[in-house]
């Protein structure tokens, strides 16, 4: 098929950026959006032009690499996927698609359609994580027993991918679907629950201070999930939080 | 270098590791703080020596070309991860999971260093635990358990289809924990692409920040590679598109030792090629392959029917399904390790019973699973007189439960919906097994250079069975070279900080930024990517499933041809001072070429079948693998000598004390 794609082109960080045309055909059904770029930039080297750069690794939907904005959705149409996983047979010949990076002050526009998401990292180093020792002392893994409908609640808040949709679909750009998820996972297994105080001020503390908005509960967050993460991750946070005030 | 010392301690195979541990040199805690490390990848081995060394009180730096440590390959793995813990009773014991190992990797590792693998194996379930990965667990509240190829036990910890995402999280936390406690400097978007040795020792690393193009220079008083495997040298391979072997092959060029570089797995069960414009190979678990039952028809016309699209494979009645490995392996059937079932699946397609366009794809079918979980489901539920219609839609409920991940991206991709037909699979490259050599103490061949994961060689020998890259990549971070590494560093506490402003920084900085302006100038013919494609195809072609003497020479010259073609006529856009993806693919593709030529010289100079390596002038009237040992029982490890082709081989002879050298049988 023929395609018209509009796509997002800036040099660097301090440099304006702009929507370009590039006309593309001999598109197949079966590639995924990914081989349809990288057809694009085969042909934009062979004229001598620069390709366009986006981040990408796994083309699996599992490394959270792949992010752009296709037509104003996150990852596309298609929900559940990543941009990786979504193929060509969902568009029709002759379809215009525009091509964006992700849009939110705390993630910058490193090149065309690659942002700079270490805010994250950032957030999980604030105190995402349990604080044991890497030192193979630790007690035989079956000695405490985890109800498997926690545990299975557990496993789907930790399988969030960090790719940001979330905060590119948000009005308010915000990272609660994010920070909460892992939250979540932590405070429901029982080998998180004696940090959790602290560790859920100090990531939402590290999350405000990113630049990340405010959760107004529009809900677009879950919508644009390409994992499925639910907002109850978000409930959970907030009273995880209000906890920790009362204590505190 | 003349002789390769493995390092492997004295004493009884159940107490070698122990009494190493009590014989190594410490570094006292005040001591630690003086020593840099820097860890070249952030995958689960990476980012757990990381985590691990930073604890102890070294002071770390982490480099990764991702954009943040937890997107490293190691996200990806789907099916799961091993251990003797011997929950469930089935007669597990470090010994077993050693003898699989050893018999998995067809004889060709070392013994000391699997059982080592092993005996730690316990001890990463139980810190991964600790650390909140949510494995998979029971009613009961306490962990499941499922099996893998080649293994009669069910020893496989798993989390869903994303095992490896979750370890890796896990790895990622530890590391994060260690950066916020300022021990861990986190270089991200940081690519190595030189080593530097100072009087035959690692002292740092020359890196290309990956977003300005600057190239810097990082001192250290040792260096680890964790840097993955080199699979993509295929071009098409289930590997991250990163996935690449620059950090290990420049080590090589700088004097370490090269193991085993032949050594690949082909994994049985991948979503076959559909075009031309294919970018990667989409791997589906196998531990589908624990309910799902592999077949061909039995008859030429019925898969020349299905080819032309004029027969449906639903449509093949039972009598007429060729089950070939319940048929050549009875004892294993469907679950023999992966080097037997891509064989087997190779030759039915090679014979002409194929079920795609392409005729490269066998079936893997769950109507079975279907009916016999429906059956069960219906019986307990108490439907006692269920139709076979309503037992086969509980059947699907089951499977949904089990695998529906997988099965959603199956349809995802082929467009096909694997609950109605069977789906399509094809094995492809999915991990090699060579890689750096290294001692026990997982040193290379160069002092104060180690190497860790999917980027060393020594466990796994000529095939990997399931659900043990994990492990390794574990093992080693967490639980074996935090121990090796400080014997080493005992010896470096006087050293004091090393600086990166002597000749050998000066020339390697240089040799780097040489490299870089002679991508940049070439005449610029052809984009990087028609290069890999074209190296993969040799690759495939020539060096892939089976391999013979005739075309493993050929492969040689059309690779070194290819590599003088790639370095006058390769097009490099853009500018080598910002963020540039085609020049960073460039590096890596420089690299493939150069391995790839020595791929081939080490499959050419082993003259047997082992494992992943089978060469068609050996083997068994029933089409096995046909070993030597009286003759190539020995890891080789090739010395670096500028051109691939005249690299020197060394041989390092295995030495098996405790297990007997078998036929590996499945039957
Ligand atoms: C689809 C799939 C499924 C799998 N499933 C399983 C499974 O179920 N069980 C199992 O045991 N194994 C499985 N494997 C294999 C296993 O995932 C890998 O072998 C293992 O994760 C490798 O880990 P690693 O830490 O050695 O390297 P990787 O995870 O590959 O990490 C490499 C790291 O090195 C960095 N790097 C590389 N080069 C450079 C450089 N020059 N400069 C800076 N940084 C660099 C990268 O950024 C990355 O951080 C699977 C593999 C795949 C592809
Ligand atoms: S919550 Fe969903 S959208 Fe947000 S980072 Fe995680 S996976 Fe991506
Ligand atoms: S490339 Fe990994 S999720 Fe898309």
């Amino acid at each position: 098929m023929k395609l018209n794609l509009k796509i997002w082109r800036q040099e660097g960080p301090n440099v304006k950026g702009k929507l370009v045309d590039y006309p593309l055909d001999g598109v197949d059904g079966d590639m995924s959006f990914l081989e349809m770029m990288d057809i694009l930039n085969e042909e934009l080297i062979n004229k001598g032009d620069v390709p366009v750069e986006f981040d990408h690794d796994c083309r699996e939907g599992i490394c959270g690499s792949c992010n752009m904005m296709i037509n104003g959705e996150p990852h596309g149409p298609q929900k559940l996927t990543t941009t990786c996983q979504l193929h060509m047979r969902k568009f029709n010949d002759g379809d215009t698609i525009t091509i964006e990076p992700w849009r939110a002050k705390a993630f910058p526009v490193v090149k065309d359609l690659i942002v700079d998401r270490s805010a994250f990292d950032r957030i999980q180093q604030a105190g995402g994580y349990i604080s044991v020792n890497t030192s193979g002392n630790t007690q035989d893994a079956n000695a405490t027993p985890i109800e498997k409908e926690k545990a299975d609640e557990a496993f789907w808040s930790a399988t969030c991918i960090g790719c940001g949709a979330c905060v590119a679909a948000c009005k308010n750009a915000s990272a609660m679907l994010f920070t909460s998820a892992k939250i979540s996972q932590y405070a429901l297994l029982p080998q998180g629950e004696l940090e959790a105080t602290q560790r859920v001020e100090a990531m939402v503390r590290q999350m405000d201070e990113e630049g990340f908005g405010n959760c107004s509960n529009t809900g677009a967050c879950m919508v644009e999930c390409p994992k499925g993460i639910k907002l109850e991750n978000i409930a959970r946070m907030n009273r995880e939080y209000l906890k920790a005030e009362v204590v505190g | 270098m003349a002789v390769l010392d493995s390092k492997v301690p004295e004493g009884p195979l159940e107490e070698k590791w122990v009494n190493h541990k009590n014989n190594i040199n410490l570094v006292n805690p005040a001591n630690k703080r003086n020593i840099d490390v820097i860890v070249v990848g952030t995958g689960l081995a990476g980012s757990s020596a990381a985590a691990t060394l930073g604890e102890l009180g070294y002071n770390v730096k982490t480099f990764c070309y991702n954009d943040s440590p937890r997107r490293a390959h190691s996200i990806a793995a789907q099916g799961g991860i091993n251990a003797a813990k011997n929950y469930q009773g089935d007669g597990d014991s470090n010994y077993r999971l050693f003898y699989d190992t050893i018999k998995g990797g067809d004889y060709r590792s070392r013994e000391a260093n699997t059982y080592r693998l092993a005996e730690v194996s316990s001890n990463i379930i139980d810190q991964c635990v600790a650390q909140g990965v949510p494995f998979a667990r029971e009613y009961g509240g306490l962990l499941d358990n499922r099996s893998f190829g080649g293994v009669l036990v069910s020893r496989t910890f798993y989390a869903a289809g994303q095992t490896g995402q979750q370890l890796l999280l896990g790895a990622y936390s530890a590391l994060n924990r260690q950066i916020n406690r300022g021990k861990v400097q986190p270089f991200n978007r940081h690519e190595m692409l030189d080593l530097v040795v100072v009087d035959g020792k690692a002292r740092g690393i020359i890196a290309r920040n990956l977003v300005t193009g600057e190239i810097e220079r990082h001192g250290a008083h040792a260096v680890v590679i964790a840097s993955g495997g080199y699979g993509n040298v295929f071009f098409l391979s289930t590997n991250a598109m990163g996935s690449n072997v620059m950090a290990a092959w420049r080590t090589h060029r700088r004097g370490a030792f090269f193991a085993n570089p032949c050594y690949t797995q082909i994994h049985p069960t991948c979503i076959p090629v559909s075009g031309e414009h294919q970018s990667k190979l989409t791997l589906m678990s196998e531990s589908l392959r624990n309910d799902g039952r592999i077949w061909v028809p039995k008859k030429k016309e019925d898969a020349e029917a299905i080819r032309a699209g004029k027969l449906k494979g639903v449509n093949i009645p039972e009598e007429d399904r060729d089950y070939y490995l319940e048929r050549r392996y009875p004892a294993f059937g469907n679950l023999v390790p992966r080097d037997v079932a891509s064989r087997a699946a190779k030759e039915r397609c090679d014979a002409g019973y194929g079920v795609n366009k392409t005729g490269q794809a066998v079936y893997l079918d769950f109507e079975a699973a279907f009916k016999r979980y429906g059956k069960v489901e219906a019986l307990t539920r108490g439907h006692k007189n269920a139709s076979e219609e309503e037992m086969i839609k509980l059947g699907k409920e089951v499977i949904k439960k089990k695998y529906g991940n997988l099965f959603d991206m199956y349809q995802n991709i082929s467009d096909d919906n694997p609950y109605e037909v069977p789906m399509k699979i094809f094995p492809a490259v999915h991990y090699t097994m060579g890689g750096l050599w290294v001692d026990y103490n997982l040193q290379t061949t160069i002092p104060g250079c180690f190497a860790a994961g999917e980027a060393n060689f020594s466990d796994h020998g000529a095939n990997r069975l399931g659900a043990s890259a994990l492990m390794q990549g574990l093992a080693d971070g967490y639980f074996v070279l935090p121990y090796t590494i400080g014997d080493y560093l005992a010896n470096e506490i006087r050293t004091g900080e090393i600086s990166t402003d002597t000749p050998e920084f000066e020339q390697a900085e240089k040799d780097t930024k040489e490299r870089i302006e002679k991508l940049m100038n070439a005449s610029g013919k052809h984009s990087v990517d028609y290069y890999h494609k074209k190296l993969g195809l040799i690759m495939w072609n020539k060096c892939g499933m089976s391999r013979n003497a005739t075309d493993l020479q050929k492969a040689m010259d059309e690779i070194s041809e290819l590599r003088a073609d790639f370095w006058a006529n390769v097009r490099v856009t853009g500018s080598a001072d910002t963020k540039n993806q085609e020049l960073e693919k460039a590096g890596r593709v420089a690299d493939f070429l150069e391995l790839g030529e020595l791929f081939a010289k080490d499959a050419l100079d082993r003259n047997e079948s082992c494992g992943g390596h089978f060469r068609e002038e050996y083997q068994t009237p029933e089409g096995e693998a046909l070993r030597d040992d009286e003759n190539y029982d020995y890891v080789a490890a090739w010395e670096y000598n500028e051109n691939p082709r005249d690299a020197k081989l060394h041989k390092e002879e295995l030495v098996f004390e405790n297990v007997e050298l078998k036929t590996r049988s499945y039957k």
